[in-house]
């Protein structure tokens, strides 16, 4: 269409519910904010004009309670969609994912299940600090029955959350901040972006540099870089962190026999471990070089700019990192 | 409001199908055939029977980790549910859930929980998808008084009135927040005062009454029916056994049991029904004995069902 304009992250997410909630009267949001306000970041703006008050739900602060009312309403056939707000948040509702949320199907042999959503924010490299920019996934990517999805730019965030709600388990979406300026042009239509599947976004024989949600944008960063100095490397967008993709990662690390993984969550108990270690059980002959990981280290963010920066990872790590690997 | 003699012995005949049940798995859980660990409700069988004997099968109920008389007086079948005590493949829940995490969807059943007061936050779901679908059907959400000291009580209450959702808190005051009496973790008499800060009404009634229990839990279903929002109800009642089976209830004073042994809602009852000439002993009797054989069948069935397979471990992780 000539007149088509590119979409930002956040009217992505937008896009997507609203599409959800249009398609399917059993789709909801709930949550601080979401109704009249439109969001605490405007994601869910307008969406109380299309389909009212029933449909678009403002709470009080009490995530347990927020949590456990979409296992609740799930579990009785609606398909609620949450917005926690900062991730750090989730800390008050980890109760309701771990115990009921992630266990409620199994536990009750498969009475019932939970085709719920609930939304966090990370808010890395904002000068937020230790109480509102922590990325967490790590924990949750931990809890059978539960899943865990990373978009990475406005395409996979607006097919992630359309899979998301039409899925029938809970799924944990996890949006960053830093994100929501990426700007994209949109496919036509309804598509969806599947969970637990990877993408590979760009070839390389290389090495594979397996990004995850937001660090997308740096590896896009770091490959340009590395392609000055003829390294190239192949570039994987996991965008589920559970159930992920381990047969993308091997088919590539195959050809590359060099794998490095980019998170912004910390190194130790991060998800790169988890996929570190696979690599090393499965595929130990194909490999070059030991797996290597980019992320945060074992202490907490800081609001101060120049110890965030020093605490979050980046294109410029990511290239030394690289460099130190292939020598 | 005079209750019809049907109505009572309704109430009768549920308390007796649940204590029996209470007893008969009390004996086998000592006698080491039953896995897990067991918390028993005998003696709070009044509250169980006066509030469900209001709900139909439509409703939904969350019953707490002590929950198997809720469980009848709604209307589970004790087979399914007494292959689940026994960890078997024909229980409710495939064999996975136990006593503890019991829940049979078919009867409204949603779960209990091995967490004290979650079920709150999950009731207010189902409530609120009553609500959403325009139906007149109402969730009630049990819990002891120790669950009112969790943030779930007051975050689930508060939420609860915010959105009028049709759902009734039903608090079983049995003296006892896991081994801690309560006049060592609440600070006022009655619970249910508490639901005035939430702009609901709340109500302390006598929990070994089952009349009373009847009468008052046919008001707050009818309030919230008619979307007034939510409705507690406070019995006070006691635990006969100990927290879990096996428990050597040490720190009970001498002679507690006993007073309330006195005040059994069963005894009670039976004796009013006695005097108002709506039963007999006979009667008493046929009532016991079909409870009994309906227990003694369902153990049958119980036993009789497979060991679930270790595949069974990895299913219905994803639906």
């Amino acid at each position: 269409m000539a007149d088509k304009k590119p979409l930002n992250f956040q009217w992505a997410i937008n896009h997507g519910i609203a599409e959800e909630m249009r398609r399917d009267p059993t789709v909801f949001i709930v949550g601080e904010d979401v109704g009249k306000p439109g969001g605490p970041f405007g994601v869910t703006r307008g969406l109380i004009d299309e389909f009212g008050p029933e449909r678009c739900v403002d709470t009080p602060i009490s995530e347990g309670a927020i949590v456990g009312l979409c296992c609740g309403a799930s579990a009785a056939g609606l398909r609620p969609v949450a917005e926690i707000m900062f991730m750090n948040f989730i800390t008050l509702a980890v109760e309701e994912f771990y115990n009921q949320a992630s266990k409620m199907r199994w536990m009750f042999g498969g009475q019932v299940k939970l085709p719920m959503v609930v939304r966090a924010m990370t808010a890395g490299g904002f000068g937020a600090g230790p109480h509102h920019s922590s990325s967490l996934e790590g924990w949750f990517a931990s809890m059978p029955g539960l899943k865990v999805v990373m978009p990475s730019n406005p395409v996979t965030a607006k097919g992630l959350m359309k899979a998301a709600i039409r899925d029938d388990n809970p799924v944990l979406y996890v949006e960053p901040l830093q994100s929501y300026k990426l700007k994209a042009m949109m496919p036509d239509g309804d598509y969806i972006t599947p969970i637990g599947k990877a993408q590979v976004v760009k070839e390389g024989k290389d090495i594979t540099i397996v990004s995850i949600g937001r660090m997308l944008a740096e590896a896009e960063k770091a490959i340009s870089v590395l392609e000055g100095s003829g390294i190239k490397a192949e570039l994987i967008d996991l965008l589920t962190v559970n159930p992920f993709d381990m047969e993308t990662i091997y088919a590539s690390v195959k050809k590359t026999s060099r794998c490095v993984i980019i998170h912004e969550a910390k190194k130790i108990m991060g998800c790169g471990a988890e996929i570190a270690a696979a690599l090393q059980e499965d595929l130990f002959d194909w490999l070059d070089a030991p797996v290597a990981r980019v992320a945060a280290p074992f202490t907490h963010i800081a609001f101060q700019p120049a110890l965030e920066k020093h605490y979050l990872p980046d294109a410029e790590k990511l290239v030394a990192k690289v460099k130190e690997m292939i020598g | 409001m005079k209750l019809s003699k049907e109505i009572k012995i309704d109430l009768y005949t549920r308390m007796i199908r649940q204590r029996t049940f209470e007893d008969e798995t009390t004996r086998i859980f000592a006698g080491g055939e039953m896995p897990g660990f067991l918390h028993l409700s005998q003696g709070e069988d009044a509250m169980a029977a006066g509030t469900c004997a209001n709900l139909l099968k439509e409703d939904i109920i969350f019953t707490t980790h002590r929950g198997h008389g809720c469980i009848i007086a709604k209307g589970a079948d004790m087979k399914p549910m007494m292959a689940e005590l026994f960890g078997r493949i024909d229980g409710c829940c495939r064999g996975r859930a136990g006593s503890m995490h019991f829940a049979d969807v078919t009867t409204g059943c949603m779960g209990s929980n091995g967490v004290v007061g979650e079920g709150m936050r999950i009731a207010l779901g189902t409530a609120f998808a009553q609500k959403y679908n325009k139906t007149t059907n109402v969730t009630a959400v049990y819990f002891g008084e120790g669950a009112t000291g969790t943030g779930a009580f007051h975050e689930s209450f508060n939420m609860a009135a915010v959105l009028k959702l049709p759902l009734i808190f039903v608090c079983s005051i049995n003296l006892y927040a896991q081994m801690t009496p309560k006049v060592d973790h609440i600070a006022i008499e009655n619970v249910a005062d508490r639901a005035a800060a939430y702009g609901a009404p709340g109500v302390t009634l006598d929990g070994n009454d089952v009349e009373a229990v009847y009468e008052e839990m046919g008001k707050a279903v009818k309030h919230c029916r008619a979307g007034k929002g939510p409705y507690m109800i406070e019995g006070k009642t006691y635990r006969h056994h100990g927290h879990f089976e096996g428990d050597p209830c040490n720190y009970r004073p001498a002679g507690e049991l006993e007073q309330w042994l006195n005040k059994d809602p069963i005894v009670l009852y039976e004796k009013q029904l006695k005097k108002e000439n709506v039963i007999d002993d006979a009667f008493i009797s046929k009532t016991r004995e079909n409870a009994k054989k309906e227990v003694d069948e369902a153990v049958a069935f119980a036993r009789k069902s497979p060991q679930p397979a270790v595949e069974e471990l990895y299913r219905d992780i994803f639906a």
